[in-house]
C-alpha cells in the first residue's frame, strides 16, 4: 500500500525519477557534488530528493492518521498548538534558594509557563553543603537544598497549586519530591492538587549523565516506589521523565537516543507492573524528555518516530487499554553539547533552529538554551533571549497555526519511517540481553554511546562535520560575554542555615523518623511516606539518602571509555 | 631516563558528571600511543594523587565542567606537592573561563584545554611538553 497514489502513477513517478537522476548525473559531470556523501549529524546518509517512491509502504491511516488518534504520529493530542501552545519551561537554578527564586519570579513575570529547577551537583548526588565530598560545588550548577527550609524559600511567593514544577532530580528524587510534597502540605495545599514532573530515571544516569548513588536495582526499586506513590496519591505528578537529553549529550547517536530511552520506558513499566500496578494506572503518568540536536529534520523525525514506536509498545506489548497510555508526552531541550564557547552569539541561532524543531516535531514543553551556557550559568539577559526565541517562534513566525505542518513531506516520513525501524532493531537487541539493566551491566548502551562520541568529534577534528566558529570560518578575536559568577561565599552561608536547622529541630523525632525510613528499606514498604514524615522533621538531604547507601551500598563508576 | 611508554592519567576530581570530553581524550591518548588510565567519575584530589602515585603517571589531566575547579584542581597541585609528586605535569580542561586560566597557571596548572581543542592538538601538546618521569 503507497501513501496515496495508483500503481499506473507509481510507474510514471519512477520514470521521471530514472531521468531526473540521468540529468543530475550530466550536471554533477560538469560541477561535482559539494560533498562526496550528505548525512546527518548521526552520520546517516541522506539522498539527493525523496520521492512517493521513498513511501511505497507507507499507509497513511496506519503510520501517521490525525493528531490525538494511534499511532500519534502527528501529535498526542487533537488540537495540539491551535488549542494550547507548548509549556515555556525555562530551566533555571543558582546559588542559594533564595537566588533561585528570585530568577524564578524574573521568569514568570518575562511570561514563562512551567517552573524547572536545577539543583547543585551536592543536591544531585545526595550530599548536604557541609560534606566534604561537597566543598567548592555550592550553588554552582543549580540551586543548593539540604532541607525543607531550602525549599520553601525556593518556592516562596509562587502559585504551587497552579503552576506545574519541573526538578531535575535522580538519585535523591524520592527526598526532593518528599520536600515539595511536605513544602505544599505545610501551606495547606492537598498532595492530589500539585502537578509536575521528578526526573527520576536512574537508567540513564547509569548509561549516560552519570550521577548515581545506589546501584542499579535498588535505584529501580526506590523508582517503583515513587510510581506506586504517585499514582495513588499525588495523581497530577509525572513520576518518571524518560530521558534521551543526556544519553545524546553524552554524544549518541539520534537513532541511540530513541532507543535508549524507549528501551528504559520499558524497563520502568514491567517494574511496575511486576510490582502488582496496572498498566493504565501508571503509564498515563510517564513522561518523556529529548534532545533537540543541530541536524533539523533528523530531530523532527525522531519525535514523530518516538511517539509512533511507544504507542504501539504501550499497546501491542503491554496490552494498555487507555489511550493516554499511548501518549509519549515530552519535553525539549536544545542541544547544549550544540553550543560553542567560540563567536558565543551564534548559540542564539543554533537554540533557535533546535527550538523549531522541537515545536515542528510535536513538544509539550520546551527549554531553550542561553548563548553563554557553555561559558557558565546563564546570566539573567542571556536566559531572557532564550526565552524570547521561543516566543517569536510561538507568536512571530505562523508555525503553530497547523498541526504537524511536515506532515506528508516525502523526506520527513520516510526519514520517520527509518528512525523507527532503526531503534526498534536497537530495542530487540537489548531484550535479547534481557532488558536494559542486563544490557547496563554489561556496558552496552554505554559502549555505543563512547563509540559514536568519539566518532563525531574525530569528524570534527577532520572537519567532515562542520561547526562554525570552530572548525570553519574561526576568528582570532574573542566576543566579551559577561558570565554569571557564584559567590564563594554562599557555601559558608548555607552550610551556616543547616547547622542551624539541626541545632533547633527536635533530633529525637528526626532520629526516629530516619529509624522508620531505614525499616522500610529492609521490609519493602513503600519508602515515600517515611520520607515525607523524615523531612517534616527537618532531616537533611544527605541524612535520608545515607540511609538508603546504608541498605543498599552505593555504585562506583566502571570508568569505560 | 626509562625507555617506556608517556603514562597519563584522565582524571574527573568532584561530583561532576560530565564525562563525555574525558573519554573522548583517554581514547585518543590511547591511540596516540599512550598508557592511560582514566578513574572514572566522582573522585577526590586525594584518591587522584594517591592513584597518579601508585600507577606512575607522568602527567595527570583534569576535566571539570560544573565549576569547582578553583578549588578541585589547585587542590591537586596542592597534594602532588605534600606527596614529593611535583613533577608530574597537571593540566585541565573543561567549562573554564577565560579569567580563571591565569589564576590556575598561577597555581601550578600549566595548561588549560578549553571547548573547541583539537584531539590532535592535545596529543601534541603532550608529546612536546610532558617527558617520561626519572627514578
Amino acid at each position: 500500500m503507497s501513501l496515496t497514489y495508483s500503481r499506473k502513477i507509481m510507474d510514471d513517478i519512477r520514470k521521471e525519477r530514472e531521468k531526473w537522476e540521468r540529468t543530475l548525473k550530466e550536471v554533477f559531470s560538469i560541477t561535482p557534488q559539494r560533498l562526496e556523501r550528505f548525512s546527518t549529524v548521526s552520520d546517516q546518509e541522506i539522498k539527493p530528493l525523496y520521492t512517493p517512491e521513498d513511501l511505497q509502504n507507507h499507509d497513511f491511516q496506519r503510520d501517521m492518521g490525525f493528531p490525538g488518534e494511534y499511532p500519534f504520529t502527528r501529535g498526542v493530542q487533537p488540537s495540539m498548538y491551535r488549542g494550547r501552545l507548548w509549556t515555556m519551561r525555562m530551566f533555571a537554578g543558582l546559588g542559594t534558594a533564595k537566588d533561585t527564586n528570585q530568577r524564578f519570579h524574573v521568569l514568570v513575570n518575562a511570561g514563562q509557563t512551567g517552573l524547572s529547577t536545577a539543583f547543585d551537583m551536592p543536591t544531585l548526588m545526595g550530599y548536604d553543603t557541609e560534606s566534604p565530598r561537597s566543598k567548592g560545588e555550592c550553588g554552582k550548577c543549580g540551586v543548593a537544598i539540604d532541607t525543607i527550609v531550602d525549599m520553601e524559600d525556593l518556592f516562596d511567593g509562587l502559585p504551587v497549586d497552579g503552576i506545574t514544577t519541573s526538578m531535575t532530580i535522580n538519585p535523591p528524587a524520592p527526598v526532593i519530591w518528599g520536600m515539595y510534597i511536605a513544602m505544599a502540605e505545610k501551606r495547606g495545599i492537598d498532595r492530589r492538587k500539585i502537578g509536575g514532573t521528578i526526573q527520576n530515571d536512574m537508567l540513564k544516569e547509569f548509561i549516560a549523565q552519570k550521577t548515581f548513588m545506589c546501584p542499579p536495582i535498588p535505584s529501580l526499586r526506590l523508582i517503583t516506589d515513587t510510581v506506586e506513590f504517585g499514582t495513588h496519591e499525588v495523581p497530577r505528578w509525572n513520576t518518571i521523565s524518560i530521558s534521551g537529553y543526556h544519553i545524546r549529550e553524552a554524544g549518541s547517536t539520534a537513532v541511540q537516543e530513541l532507543a535508549f530511552t524507549l528501551a528504559d520506558g520499558i524497563a520502568y513499566s514491567q517494574a511496575a507492573i511486576e510490582r502488582g500496578l496496572k498498566v493504565d494506572d501508571f503509564a498515563p503518568r510517564f513522561s518523556f524528555f529529548f534532545n533537540s540536536h543541530l541536524d533539523f529534520f533528523e530531530e523532527i523525525a525522531k519525535f514523530r518516530a518516538a511517539r509512533r514506536l511507544w504507542a504501539k509498545i504501550m499497546k501491542e506489548r503491554f496490552k494498555a487499554e487507555d489511550p493516554r497510555s499511548w501518549w509519549l508526552r515530552f519535553h525539549t531541550q536544545t542541544a547544549g553539547c550544540s553550543l560553542t564557547a567560540q563567536q558565543p552569539y551564534n548559540n542564539i541561532v543554533r537554540t533557535a533552529l533546535q527550538a523549531l524543531a522541537a515545536v515542528l516535531g510535536g513538544t509539550q514543553s520546551l527549554h531553550t538554551n542561553s548563548l553563554d551556557e557553555v561559558l557558565g550559568l546563564p546570566t539573567e539577559e542571556a536566559a531572557t533571549i532564550a526565552l524570547r526565541t521561543q516566543q517569536i517562534i510561538a507568536e512571530e513566525s505562523g508555525v503553530a497555526n497547523t498541526i504537524d505542518p511536515l506532515g506528508g513531506a516525502f523526506f520527513v516520513e520516510a526519514l520517520s519511517d527509518r528512525m523507527e525501524e532503526e531503534a526498534l532493531a536497537i530495542i530487540r537487541k537489548i531484550d535479547e540481553m534481557g532488558g536494559m539493566l542486563s544490557a547496563i551491566e554489561k556496558n552496552y548502551p554505554q559502549r555505543e554511546i563512547a563509540d559514536a562520541a568519539y566518532r563525531y568529534q574525530r569528524q570534527i577534528d577532520e572537519s567532515i562535520k562542520t561547526v562554525v566558529g570552530v572548525n570553519k570560518y574561526a576568528t582570532e578575536e574573542r566576543l566579551p560575554v559577561e558570565i554569571l559568577e557564584i559567590d564563594e561565599a554562599l557555601e559558608k552561608i548555607q552550610i551556616e542555615k543547616t547547622l542551624r536547622i539541626k541545632m533547633e529541630r527536635d533530633n529525637g523525632k528526626t532520629g526516629e523518623c530516619l529509624e522508620r525510613l531505614g525499616e522500610a528499606c529492609v521490609s519493602g514498604k513503600n519508602v515515600m511516606n517515611p520520607i515525607i514524615d523524615a523531612v517534616k522533621a527537618y532531616a537533611t538531604l544527605q541524612e535520608v539518602c545515607d540511609v538508603f547507601r546504608g541498605a543498599f551500598g552505593e555504585y562506583k563508576d566502571p570508568g569505560i571509555y | 631516563m626509562r625507555d617506556r611508554k608517556l603514562r597519563v592519567m584522565v582524571a574527573k576530581p568532584g561530583l561532576d558528571g560530565h564525562d563525555r570530553g574525558a573519554r573522548i581524550i583517554a581514547r585518543a591518548f590511547r591511540d596516540a600511543g599512550f598508557e592511560v588510565v582514566y578513574t572514572g567519575l566522582h573522585q577526590t584530589p586525594d584518591s587522584i594523587v594517591k592513584a597518579a602515585i601508585q600507577e606512575d603517571v607522568d602527567m595527570i589531566g583534569l576535566s571539570s565542567l560544573a565549576g569547582a575547579h578553583m578549588y578541585l584542581f589547585p587542590e591537586v597541585v596542592k597534594l602532588l606537592k605534600e606527596n614529593g609528586a611535583d613533577d608530574i605535569v597537571v593540566v585541565g580542561g573543561g567549562i573554564i573561563p577565560d579569567d580563571d586560566i591565569p589564576k590556575l597557571k598561577a597555581q601550578g596548572i600549566v595548561e588549560i584545554f578549553t571547548p573547541g581543542s583539537k584531539l590532535d592538538d592535545m596529543v601534541g601538546w603532550v608529546k612536546a611538553n610532558v617527558k617520561t618521569r626519572t627514578d
